[in-house]
């Protein structure tokens, strides 16, 4: 172990000077390529910690979009009588809390009932919005207006991704990363193994979930406007699915791998073709599920095991 | 039935499922350091005996305790942490894990949590004597049934148990193996396990019992020392049918 470590210690410095030279991007950048980067540090901290959860666990949820517009509709919510800190602070708090009363009453499902509760949990959350802007405050948008430019964005988007991959990298070799997978493997041999299940997927469900409140608050700051829908957009789930599978789970840094180029790809195609963004997103899903089921991590896998016998002659199979 | 308190005394217990009634006023005292020997038809109850013992289902009524202390109520994963450990009739492995890992775990979680740097030396004594030291770092899913039975002990094991319950863990194992499965029985008990296995193999119920019992349509009908027990009439015509008696 020390060994392995001792013969990478060139991935510190390199993962910093990665940081760095990311963190200085938007100095050298276009304004449309710096809203590009937001999008793909967006999806990658919401793929990365969906596949921590729902990859590890297998309990596929689809309430991504849901903490997301909490997210964002804490912003939306309280920027006018609170600092933005403070507003930020608070969106992953209410994403936590309630991802834990949702957890502790859902999570004993299996399945597909897990998976259409959650979906389900989405669409809820969107109605009785929906319903209090429309009842309560008799609008059903709001502005947002918050003096946020796109590098603070920005900035604030690499912030979260270094800190929930490196959240993924420590968790997933730690016994947290081994209950998951082993919840994942069979619930009943981790319960008889000594795991507290129902504590562990709960917690995590909401530690996620908390993540992608986060950035539906940050990413808020770029609109002017929300309403329900575009704050519950239902089809982020699913986006946020696919890329972590594309990625590849099981790495802390493969749902990145999906995020990066899916998010280049949807940017082309509601470019190009507005119309068939849909049939392009379907297609997508059905090439990734069918042709890369490790995603690209299992790709680079294959890869390797290919070519790593015959660059070191002699330690072939 | 001992003169001090047993290990794990189960007294009254009962389950039905809807109309059926699996297991009715179960009695039974495993003393330390012993292994106890639960037989009878398929369907009698043993399995569900020992769900209701390790928290998998609730019990209708009675008590289980170990060492005095009262398991009933107590969801699985507490049981574990008390130190009764199990393996289970239909061999239960992780596929995805290594050997190496799916025995790991048993020890992160178990009765003296640890984190995987502090575990590594202690895993692979456990591997080496369960003799799985050279598949260590094998996936679950391409072990032989004898290698995933062996997996499942050391998992067990790894738990750190002072009970160790066995579902029909020699089942399916050749003559050969069942040598060394019998052997590694012995010495766990040895190391001060006790153990209760539920096993259709006669051959090791009396190469390793100290008492057996006799369950049959949710009841005990029978308890005592191997010999006597299995040459008990009613046994005989019950269970082990005309020509194994």
């Amino acid at each position: 172990m020390a060994d392995r470590l001792a013969a990478r210690w060139w991935i510190v410095p390199v993962t910093a000077a990665g940081i760095a030279f990311l963190a200085a991007l938007p100095l050298m950048v276009s304004a449309y390529t710096v809203s590009l980067l937001i999008s793909m540090l967006a999806y990658t901290s919401l793929a990365t910690s969906w596949a921590f959860f729902s990859g590890t666990t297998r309990y596929i949820s689809l309430a991504t979009a849901a903490f997301v517009g909490i997210g964002t509709y804490t912003v939306a919510l309280l920027s006018d009588h609170l600092p933005l800190a403070v507003v930020l602070a608070i969106a992953p708090v209410v994403g936590f809390v309630i991802a834990l009363g949702v957890g502790l009453s859902t999570l004993r499902l299996s399945g597909v009932y897990f998976v259409i509760f959650t979906f389900g949990l989405a669409e809820l959350i969107k109605q009785l919005v929906i319903w209090y802007e429309i009842n309560q405050t008799k609008t059903l948008a709001r502005y947002i207006f918050v003096n946020a430019s796109g590098t603070l964005i920005y900035e604030l988007l690499l912030a979260t991704a270094v800190v929930v991959i490196s959240g993924v990298w420590w968790f997933s070799r730690a016994r947290l990363g081994y209950a998951l997978r082993v919840i994942g493997e069979d619930e009943m041999v981790a319960r008889h193994s000594g795991i507290d299940t129902t504590r562990v997927k709960v917690l995590v469900f909401a530690a996620t979930s908390a993540v992608m409140s986060l950035v539906g608050a940050v990413l808020s700051l770029r609109y002017t406007y929300v309403d329900p829908n575009i704050g519950f957009n239902s089809l982020v789930s699913f986006q946020v699915l696919i890329m972590a599978l594309l990625g590849g789970i099981g790495r802390p840094w493969g749902p990145a791998l999906g995020a990066i180029p899916l998010v280049l790809l949807f940017e082309l195609l509601s470019g190009t073709f507005p119309h068939y963004f849909s049939i392009a997103l379907g297609i997508c899903f059905v090439v990734i599920v069918y042709f890369l089921p490790g995603g690209v991590m299992g790709l680079i896998d294959r890869g390797r095991k290919w070519l790593l016998p015959a660059l070191r002659p002699g330690r072939g199979p | 039935m001992t003169a001090t308190a047993p290990l794990l005394a189960i007294r009254g217990l009962r389950k039905s499922f809807g109309g059926l009634q699996a297991v009715h006023g179960f009695d039974l005292d495993v003393p330390e350091g012993s292994i106890v020997g639960l037989i009878g038809p398929n369907g009698s109850g043993k399995t569900t005996v020992l769900n209701l013992v390790t928290g998998e289902i609730a019990p209708d009524g009675g008590t289980v305790q170990l060492d005095g202390r009262e398991m009933i109520g107590l969801p699985a994963f507490r049981v574990c942490r008390a130190r009764i450990a199990r393996t289970f009739q239909l061999v239960r492995i992780l596929p995805g894990m290594t050997t190496r890992e799916n025995v790991l775990i048993g020890r992160l979680f178990g009765a003296a949590p640890t984190t995987p740097r502090h575990a590594g030396r202690e895993i692979d004594a456990l591997l080496d004597r369960v003799g799985l030291a050279d598949r260590a770092d094998q996936a679950g899913a391409q072990l032989t049934y004898i290698d995933q039975k062996r997996v499942e002990l050391a998992r067990a094991l790894a738990t750190q148990p002072r009970l160790l319950l066995l579902d029909e863990w020699l089942a399916g194992l050749n003559p050969a193996e069942l040598q060394i499965g019998i052997e590694l029985i012995r010495r766990i008990r040895g190391e001060g396990v006790a153990i209760v296995m539920i096993e259709h193999v006669m051959e090791a119920i009396r190469a390793l019992c100290d008492h057996v019992v006799v369950m049959s349509a949710g009841g005990l009908i029978a308890s005592g020392a191997p010999d006597a027990v299995l040459h008990d009439p009613e046994v005989a015509r019950v269970y082990l049918g005309d020509d194994d008696a």
